[in-house]
């Protein structure tokens, strides 16, 4: 690194153009960018789903899919990559350039013990071993206990955030000069993704090299960018320091994305109510065993311990916790997806235990508990109309067609979507279309109880918050019972005027969001509070925008 | 019509589209084409290619034409008929296993299994020779037999959309198991089996036509399996009698195969690899 070095820039992007498909609904999935990589510091492309984020970082790589056409100049080095022959590619490729992507288990090979994957990398480059000491200490730097056992590990036995720090010592094996780094962190926890942050920063300060990384959380910028560029359809809209753009953004889509970043902000408790809960769950517990062999011994997983809470009529209890806390388990025994070992879950102006009801007793009181599931596109069957979609409950309960067809005209309605989509079939809507077609289902049969099971998570912010609002919106006027999982304290914040917190299938922690948010007595809780990325950055901000 | 315009960019499979039209064609006409009875003697027997029959005469003096004309429509019909029985079968078996699991999977699969570890022909030759061969008894017999792979994909495919959100969601809204396997399961499910049983008319045909090489023919009904049988005893002295019924299997055979391919191409574009990285 000589002085000059410094002063220029690490890549150099001008009017970089990667054209899609003819019939895509753009022509452009990159329009014509200009960005500088510098040396030494991390920048952060920002952008939804779609905006060509990641594409812009493939073309640094040169791993633009074939029939897309990559067009103006990335300069690295005194060379364009655009147009480089393969094999000079390969070269700059993971000795120079390093990568880490967003699912660590699709990226490592999990047939292959990591340490031989980690020494593939020094083969390929032609380094001369032997490499044992170097991957040790590269596992090592990378947190990792126990890396001269570790290093014999397949995939499959180490945890997310384990495996993304092996793909992130696989990409700095050979000590690159730029990392790229494509939403490293979406797949994973938030504690676990504050230690990769942590980690990615720290290797950054220590080799002194040059980080772009893909995100669509401005939390993450917040925490680890210095510099950012906000990209829309493939176009950079605005660009600069972190602090600046975060603090005073100059162009409206930016303002409108910083706006739709959930906070963590207090809400009022709900208003007291009397009487007997709408639901009550006691002493649920759910255990898994599973056996690897007939002849191994069985390996039991404890999903749910004993969880009971109480939810008001009118009243949103927020589950939240990390992946396999169990919150989604539990939910789906509540709706009895799933049948629990034992506990007692009662509906009001029912006397029996719905757990103990056989399905044809439980079949009339389905009704009165639907869901909202998490992947808009696993969740609507692709082969059926949204009218069909939607009406499926009501048919099967026997509700003649023509007043179906109303009842779903007036759904619809409900949730924001034109009644005429209703002979359309899910693939013409989008992420957050598809959700709220989703939402109209669960309300088909006028529940009582709607169990959320991480409604928002799949979808980019500036839609989260709209789908949040519709939300929490017609559970008010509706005055639904709601039962909301999610992983995300902020999430929860906006809509849950009640928290339990669940780590490793127990209810750590509960009671009004005010509390258990912004007064946590649990280390557990607080820890979870503590990672919320770029946490600093925005309390301090003020919760109402220029925006809308 | 985005089906339509997917399949046509396979060549090959709008080749073998027409093929197997014209042959559909000749077998739906073969009476208007050929009148009169193909196991009748039309002339001197053993004579060659040429003259008033351009594919020759067999050793009993039939026109090897107008059998091929004919054993269209019984390989064709054999082939269609037995494939849409091992269908039912396996996607019945199939479907059952893979959505509820279990104790009902465990009992279905050993079941699968036990057809499979048969070695499927000599089954089919055994069973055909237990029921006396007729057009029954093969259609019944490559039936039984082939059935055990297409129960095995629908199950691999049942189980895997059992899991799917929209699933859940019809279990929520109250529809019955029965409606959730056929209307909501199934149509999902449809495109690999429909490849699948396309391919399998092209391997019953094979089948039928290995039967009647056998001798295990139905004895009233021309068929090319049969014609090729009937004719290796004159091998050397008469090759037309086995090399245009072998070509006639041979030309459909890959008919329904190409059409089998470009289906799978139309039905399921994102296997067919149009976006690859350079390395």
């Amino acid at each position: 690194m000589n002085a000059r070095a410094v002063a220029d820039p690490l890549v150099a992007i001008e009017k970089l153009t990667v054209r899609l498909p003819v019939d895509s609904d753009r022509a452009h999935a990159v329009d014509e960018i200009d960005l500088d990589i510098a040396p030494g510091r991390i920048l952060c492309l920002v952008g939804e789903s779609g905006s060509g984020k990641s594409m812009t970082a493939h073309a640094i790589m040169g791993l633009v899919p074939r029939p897309l056409i990559c067009s103006g100049t990335i300069r690295y080095d005194g060379q364009n990559l655009v147009g480089l022959p393969a094999d000079r590619h390969r070269a700059i490729r993971g000795r120079r350039i390093g990568m880490i992507f967003q699912e660590p288990m699709a990226a490592l090979n999990p047939v292959m013990r990591i340490g031989r994957q980690i020494e593939e990398v020094f083969r390929f480059h032609g380094i001369p071993g032997p490499h044992d000491e170097r991957i040790v200490g590269l596992l090592a730097d990378m947190g990792l206990p126990e890396p001269a056992v570790l290093r014999h590990a397949f995939p499959f036995h180490l945890s997310g955030g384990q495996r993304q720090r092996v793909m992130i010592a696989m990409a700095l094996a050979l000590d690159p000069e730029l990392l790229i780094a494509d939403e490293p962190t979406t797949a994973l926890d938030v504690t676990t993704q504050k230690q990769i942050l942590a980690l990615i920063k720290k290797a950054q300060a220590e080799r002194g090299m040059g980080v772009l990384m893909i995100t669509h959380d401005f939390g993450v910028v917040a925490e680890i960018g210095d510099e950012v560029a906000v990209m829309r359809q493939g176009r950079i809209v605005e660009r600069g320091p972190v602090k600046q753009v975060l603090g005073s953004p100059r162009h409206e889509y930016t303002r409108t994305l910083l706006e739709a970043v959930p906070r963590l902000e207090p809400r009022g408790a709900a208003p007291d109510r009397d009487g007997a809960p709408l639901l009550s769950v006691r002493g649920v517990v759910k255990t898994y065993s599973t056996r690897a062999g007939m002849f191994a011994p069985r390996r039991t997983v404890e999903a749910v311990r004993d969880a009971s809470f109480t939810l008001a009529r009118g009243g949103t209890l927020g589950i939240v916790g990390e992946s396999g806390s169990g919150k989604s388990t539990l939910a789906r025994i509540i709706v009895r997806l799933l049948t629990a070992d034992g506990g007692d879950v009662r509906l009001e102006g029912v006397e029996r235990n719905l757990l103990d009801l056989a399905s044809r007793d439980l079949a009339p009181l389905r009704r009165r508990v639907q869901m909202v599931f998490q992947d808009p596109f696993a969740s609507l069957n692709p082969r059926r109309t949204v009218f069909e979609i939607v009406a499926q409950g009501l048919l099967a309960h026997g509700v003649p067609r023509e007043r179906a067809r109303d009842r779903v005209a007036e759904l619809l309605r409900l949730v924001a979507l034109d009644p005429a989509s209703a002979s359309r079939y899910p693939n013409a809507f989008s992420g957050g279309q598809r959700q709220r077609i989703g939402i109209a289902r669960a309300l088909a049969l006028e529940p009582d109880v709607l169990v959320a099971d991480e409604p928002v998570s799949a979808l980019d912010v500036s839609i989260q918050a709209r789908v949040l609002d519709l939300l929490a919106g017609l559970q008010k006027r509706l005055s639904l019972g709601m039962l909301f999982i999610t992983h995300d304290l902020r999430v929860a914040s906006q809509v849950c005027d009640h928290v339990a917190v669940m780590q490793r299938g127990r209810i750590v922690e509960m009671g009004p969001s005010a509390d258990v948010l912004f007064n946590p007595r649990q280390d557990y809780t607080k820890l979870l509070i503590d990672s919320i990325p770029g946490r600093g950055a925005f309390a301090t901000r003020p919760a109402a925008g220029t925006g809308h | 019509m985005a089906f339509l315009k997917r399949y046509a960019e396979n060549r090959g499979a709008v080749a073998g589209l027409v093929i197997l039209a014209v042959v559909v064609a000749v077998a739906l006409a073969a009476p208007l084409l050929m009148p009169g009875d193909p196991m009748a003697t039309r002339g001197r027997p053993l004579l060659p290619p040429g003259g008033d029959f351009p594919f020759g005469t067999d050793m009993l003096g039939r026109d090897v034409l107008a059998g091929i004309v004919h054993g269209a429509k019984v390989s064709l019909m054999i082939g269609l008929i037995s494939t849409v029985i091992a269908v039912l079968i396996g996607v019945t078996v199939g479907a059952v296993a893979g959505f509820f699991g279990g104790q009902v999977d465990d009992l279905l699969v050993r079941v699968t299994e036990f057809f499979q570890t048969i070695p499927s022909f000599i089954f089919a030759i055994l069973l055909v020779a237990i029921m006396t061969p007729s057009l029954a008894s093969i259609v019944t017999a490559i039936a039984v037999v082939t059935w055990p792979p297409i129960a095995r994909l629908a199950r691999s495919e049942f189980m895997s959309l059992r899991r799917r959100e929209f699933v859940e969601a019809a279990v929520l809204s109250g529809l019955s198991r029965t409606r959730i396997i056929v209307s909501e399961v199934l149509p999902n499910a449809m495109s690999p089996l429909i490849v699948m049983g396309s391919l399998m008319i092209a391997t019953a045909i094979l089948t039928e036509s290995a039967l009647s090489f056998l001798g295990l023919g139905d004895p009233n009904r021309i068929s090319w399996g049969y014609m090729i049988g009937a004719a290796r005893t004159v091998f050397r002295q008469a090759w037309w009698l086995s090399v245009f019924p072998g070509l006639a299997i041979a030309l459909t055979v890959l008919a329904i195969n190409l059409v089998g391919e470009g289906l799978n191409d139309a039905l399921n574009p994102h296997l067919k690899g149009r976006m690859r990285i350079e390395t």
